[in-house]
């Protein structure tokens, strides 16, 4: 497995085997203690979850007037907060899917944990369009198509059934991938674990996978096939999340920029959250020689590739408003820039346009900790960008007397908070009980599976 | 499983990559054709030395795709048009353009579940049990050693000259397989 560029550093540090890989991404499952930082990060994310209960509780007692979405705001948190997570799950898609159809080698390392972060943050995005509905029990009618008592069926005209089957979609197909690429490596834990137990539920996960030649042939073809079918599928999940607002007639959302510019916010926000994930982890776990300063750049570029795509979106959006001739257009335009909530639209420049740009400096995308920094500005940023795109499109429609405010109550800022803590107790409890870094795909990127053919 | 045989087969290990597909390849010039690899990770030359055909997998995940396809926009259609039509905007109650977009997910999803379910099936997979697992030392197959099984219902399997031809290939050990 040469490289093309020879001066590149290898994607796994020398002196790896079989063995050593194997042992390693077991041993962080397989040891007796989770180590005393599991335990903290662990503790915080648990900690973050009861207020998620809590707030949701109170959220189904007192119905959703408890956040802050009212006329004329009509989408606020739930929305924001959906698209957010959405997006990020994208590069665990990217990752998994399209980067292995790419055969970008370096991929290997990091799409384990990349597609659990997708899953974990599907579950968190699915969480706010189902209680933001007040009575969920109630209200899957006009979501899903099942015969129900009042003879209802769905509009499949609307762009939010059409999300619905996106998002679902994507999530089954997350989760069956996620679980097709576990199945050898339950199979190493099965074999490697010695409490009889973990025996047992290992040993069920990998359901007999004995690493057949037969087996793997098909098992190749499934990876393939699977990774062929998801990436259209991620295309089209934020394409689709953009169609709610592009949808709309409302300025601000009706432009045809939105799914390109979407999805590459996706996939920016993702990347900045799998080097939110990825800097501590191998930092705690010691998995420096196979995350490696190249997948951690590599991991930059991408972030500053797709960093720029969103900068032109912005620079477009202002442009079409200003193009169109449009008063309404121009008047958002401005509005969005140097209104009452112009603060968020600069703080978005400045997290998601200008702090990227520093990453042309090879010395500052091989820095770890500013690498980190520049994760979480970005992270912080693309929450903004949905602010600004719902509130401040919303605000000041085309009535002035129906003009109003938006400002997230105590509820919804315990309801993020709350998802974070999902996210991450969902996060820590995967890396205390199931490989991290795919074992099998580590086993065929090591030096020690080349070898010449003798045809005897 | 019936037991024709006095054991299921007789298996080889090999410390290295190279080694079990050198290997494969001169058990398939013997002549043995009841035989099976088992390694850490996919290796195509291994596929390839033991003449394994290319996976029925494909026309399975079509199939899925073709079936879903048509099913998602079968249910729009029907509820849409037949059950419960809703005049939206002075729209065609068949609005096809709107239906493409869950028609396309729902193809994406049978096809999905059909690569995952048809894998299982054509791996037989679950399969609590298999013989190969009653070897010791089997257990390292999923860690950095690889197998080589001829099972002793093929035509040519002889229990002391097979283990013998197989001991001849480089293997660090062969072993009996028990049923």
């Amino acid at each position: 497995m040469a490289s093309a560029h020879p001066a590149e550093p290898p994607i796994v540090g020398p002196g790896q085997t079989f063995g050593s890989v194997t042992d390693k991404i077991s041993s962080m499952v397989l040891q007796r203690r989770a180590p005393r930082g599991w335990w903290l990060g662990f503790a915080a994310g648990f900690a973050l979850l009861q207020l998620l209960l809590l707030s949701m509780a109170f959220l189904l007692f007192q119905g959703i007037g408890v956040w802050g979405p009212n006329v004329p705001v009509g989408w606020g948190f739930d929305i924001i907060n959906f698209v957010w997570w959405i997006g990020i799950g994208h590069a665990g898609t990217l990752i998994s899917a399209i980067l292995l159809l790419l055969r970008q080698e370096w991929r290997t390392s990091i799409n384990r944990f990349a597609e659990a972060m997708t899953l974990f943050a599907v579950a968190c995005a699915a969480f706010y369009p189902i209680f933001h509905m007040g009575r969920p029990w109630v209200g899957f009618y006009w979501l899903l198509p099942y015969p129900n008592t009042m003879g209802l069926w769905p509009n499949f005209r609307s762009p939010l059934v059409w999300d619905v089957f996106a998002v679902s979609t994507y999530a089954t197909v997350s989760a069956l991938f996620w679980f097709v690429g576990l199945i050898p490596d339950l199979a190493t834990l099965r074999d490697r674990t010695t409490s009889k137990f973990w025996r047992i539920v290992y040993g069920m996960g990998a359901m007999g996978w004995r690493g057949s030649a037969r087996h793997w042939n098909n098992y190749e073809t499934a990876s393939l096939l699977l990774a062929a079918l998801a990436t259209p599928l991620v295309v089209s999940v934020h394409t689709v999340v953009s169609f709610d607002f592009a949808v709309g007639q409302l300025p601000g959302w009706h432009a045809t920029i939105f799914p390109p510019y979407f999805v590459a916010g996706a996939i920016y926000a993702g990347f900045a959250m799998v080097l939110t994930i990825a800097i501590p982890l191998r930092k705690a776990y010691g998995l420096e020689p196979f995350i490696t300063l190249r997948h951690l750049e590599n991991m930059a570029k991408v972030m500053l590739a797709t960093g720029l795509v969103v900068g032109y979106g912005y620079t477009m959006e202002a442009f079409m408003a200003w193009y169109s001739g449009n008063p309404y257009e121009r008047f958002m335009m401005w509005n969005r820039a140097f209104g009452p909530y112009g603060w968020s639209y600069w703080l978005l420049i400045l997290c998601n346009v200008l702090v990227i740009n520093t990453l042309w400096v090879k010395n500052l995308r091989t820095k770890p900790a500013y690498l980190f920094a520049v994760s979480l500005v970005v992270s912080a940023g693309m929450w903004l960008e949905r602010f600004v795109i719902i509130v401040t499109s919303l605000y000041r429609d085309f009535l002035p007397s129906s003009w109003g405010a938006y400002r997230g109550t105590a509820f919804d800022w315990a309801s993020f908070v709350g998802t974070i803590g999902l996210f991450l107790t969902l996060f820590f409890l995967f890396i205390r009980f199931l490989p991290a870094i795919s074992m099998y795909e580590m086993r065929t990127i090591l030096p020690e599976a080349e070898f010449k053919e003798e045809k005897g | 499983m019936r037991r024709r045989t006095e054991i299921y087969g007789l298996l080889a290990e090999f410390h290295t990559p190279g080694g079990v597909v050198d290997a494969a390849h001169r058990v398939r010039e013997a002549g043995y054709t009841k035989v099976d690899a088992y390694s850490p990770y996919p290796i195509e030359e291994l596929i390839e030395a033991l003449h394994i055909e290319r996976s029925r997998l494909p026309r399975l995940v079509l199939a899925g795709g073709i079936v879903g396809g048509l099913a998602g926009w079968a249910l729009q259609y029907w509820a849409s048009v037949i059950e419960y039509p809703l005049n939206v905007g002075g729209r065609p109650l068949n609005s096809w353009p709107a239906f493409i977009v869950p028609a396309f997910e729902t193809t994406i999803l049978f096809a999905a579940g059909a690569a995952v379910l048809g894998m299982l099936a054509l791996n037989g997979l679950p399969e609590p049990y298999h013989p190969v697992f009653n070897v010791p030392g089997f257990a390292l197959a999923s860690r950095d050693k690889f197998f080589l099984c001829i099972e002793a219902e093929d035509p040519r399997f002889d229990r002391a000259g097979t283990a013998k031809f197989l001991a001849g290939l480089g293997a660090s050990d062969v072993q009996e397989v028990e049923h």
